[in-house]
């Protein structure tokens, strides 16, 4: 930032943006970012700092993605359910015109792909979409507009893209995952146990390499889900940021970065959409995979 | 990148989500578009049922009305038969009417004629018997001649 770019380096700048608002609990006779020691048994609290966060280890919220991701769901949710109260037979416009237009793409989408009969599918496929894109959407708010407001207002950090945020996107893909489990047993029985042993070398022999094939195939799914989303949206929300840190490196720059500032934003409409749309045309091929008897 | 209780919360915030997205929004979103699929259908298939409906009534009204011209002409026709059998028959009973009177007339005349000729015939034998009466008054007896004036009489 330029405002304190004389008490913060690039790096720190960089890293700054990239803490997550962390509330954990930090372990027994840690020493705190002030020199106190934590007390014996544990103590939960606000993280200060990435080196705290990694002290706290799986016993550690991020307060930011959590509010943003159910705060963006129940915006979807709100959304949605105003325009189903109100749908009827008759002629639709405004709102309704929109979100039935969106429904109608999630359906045709569905219907393309997922050749069963599973009432489960479209919701699924609806609610990932719209609450994947809104995630997504926020990287499009300018990088240091909230979270800098926020630490003027006292909260030190802030991350306000989720998806940006692997817990967020892997804990959506373990979801599916699950999903896919669930349907994989009850749709196939005993055939998934046969698909996971006999292919692709169809011998008794064979069983612990198919064995160990399979697995990790079925394994790589959710990762790839989960990643790939992750992963894109990091990487978009890292050049913002470094093209934010532009700004501050002198009046030179002001221009360049302005215009690639722009010029990645709408690159970014893009990406964004696709990411969601990725993401929930993935969950249907698996879920389809999931219900396809061999 | 830190995995942490976070991946728990989306989970369970993602079922949440997914749970209320099938319960409440969609439903009744999809619902009201296929009802309004169905009614459009329904409408364009009461269209096309109409045109063709219009098409059938107005082969029926046509239909109807050659048959109303038939029977119209057939009817006039009839008339018109009916009228000349009338007249002829009027005409017939007329001049069979006239036959009969002339006939009646005929005979009358006739009878007329009879009987003013034997009228006429007998005056005549009178005068004739008169007359001879006179010139042959005292040549000729009545009494004794009688029978020769009498067939006289019947001859004319």
């Amino acid at each position: 930032m330029a405002a304190n770019g004389d008490s913060q380096t690039v790096s720190e700048y960089i890293v700054h943006h990239l803490t997550n608002l962390t509330y954990g609990k930090l372990p027994g006779g840690y020493e705190r970012y002030d020199g106190t020691i934590v007390a014996e048994g544990g103590q939960w609290t606000m993280a200060h700092g990435a080196d705290e966060i990694t002290a706290m280890g799986f016993n550690a919220i991020h307060v930011d993605s959590m509010i943003w991701s159910v705060g963006l769901g129940l915006l979807f949710c709100w959304l949605f359910r105003r325009v189903a109260v109100r749908a009827t037979s008759g002629v639709p416009s405004g709102l309704v015109n929109f979100v039935e237009m969106v429904v109608e793409f999630v359906d045709g989408t569905v219907k393309d792909t997922f050749h069963g009969r599973n009432p489960l599918i479209a919701p699924l496929a609806l609610t990932i979409f719209v609450w994947v894109f809104l995630m997504n959407l926020m990287d499009l708010i300018p990088v240091d507009l909230i979270p800098h407001s926020l630490m003027l207002a006292g909260v030190e950090y802030q991350k306000i893209v989720p998806s940006t945020d692997p817990n967020i996107t892997m804990g959506m893909a373990i979801g599916v995952f699950v999903l896919m489990l669930f349907y994989s047993i009850k749709v196939k029985g005993f055939g998934f146990v046969k698909e996971l042993t006999l292919n692709p070398f169809n011998h008794p022999l064979f069983i612990p390499v198919n064995l160990f094939m399979e697995v990790v195939g079925l394994l790589a799914k959710p990762f790839s889900l989960g990643l790939r989303l992750f992963g894109n949206m990091y990487a978009g929300e890292m050049i913002f940021i470094l093209i934010a840190a532009l700004f501050s490196v002198g009046l030179f720059w002001l221009l360049p970065a302005a215009l690639l500032q722009i010029g990645w934003a709408i690159f970014h409409i893009l990406v964004i959409t696709l990411q969601a749309f990725i993401f929930m045309v993935l969950t249907i091929v698996y879920l389809s995979m999931a219900h396809e008897d061999h | 990148m830190n995995i942490n209780l976070t991946l728990i919360g989306q989970l369970i915030a993602f079922v949440a989500f997914v749970a209320f997205c099938m319960r409440y929004v969609w439903p009744p979103i999809a619902g009201a578009m296929a009802e309004r699929q169905n009614k459009i259908a329904a409408g364009l298939a009461a269209a096309d049922r109409a045109g063709h409906d219009l098409e059938v009534a107005k082969q029926q009204a046509d239909e109807q009305l050659a048959e109303a011209k038939r029977e119209a002409a057939g009817i006039i026709e009839a008339a018109n038969k009916r009228a000349q059998a009338v007249v002829e028959e009027a005409k017939d009973a007329a001049s069979a009417e006239a036959d009969r009177v002339k006939a009646a007339a005929a005979a009358e005349i006739e009878q007329e004629r009879a009987r003013a000729q034997e009228k006429l015939m007998t005056q005549v034998s009178a005068l004739a018997l008169a007359g001879a009466e006179k010139i042959l008054a005292a040549e000729i007896d009545a009494d004794k001649h009688a029978d020769l004036l009498k067939s006289l009489a019947a001859e004319s």
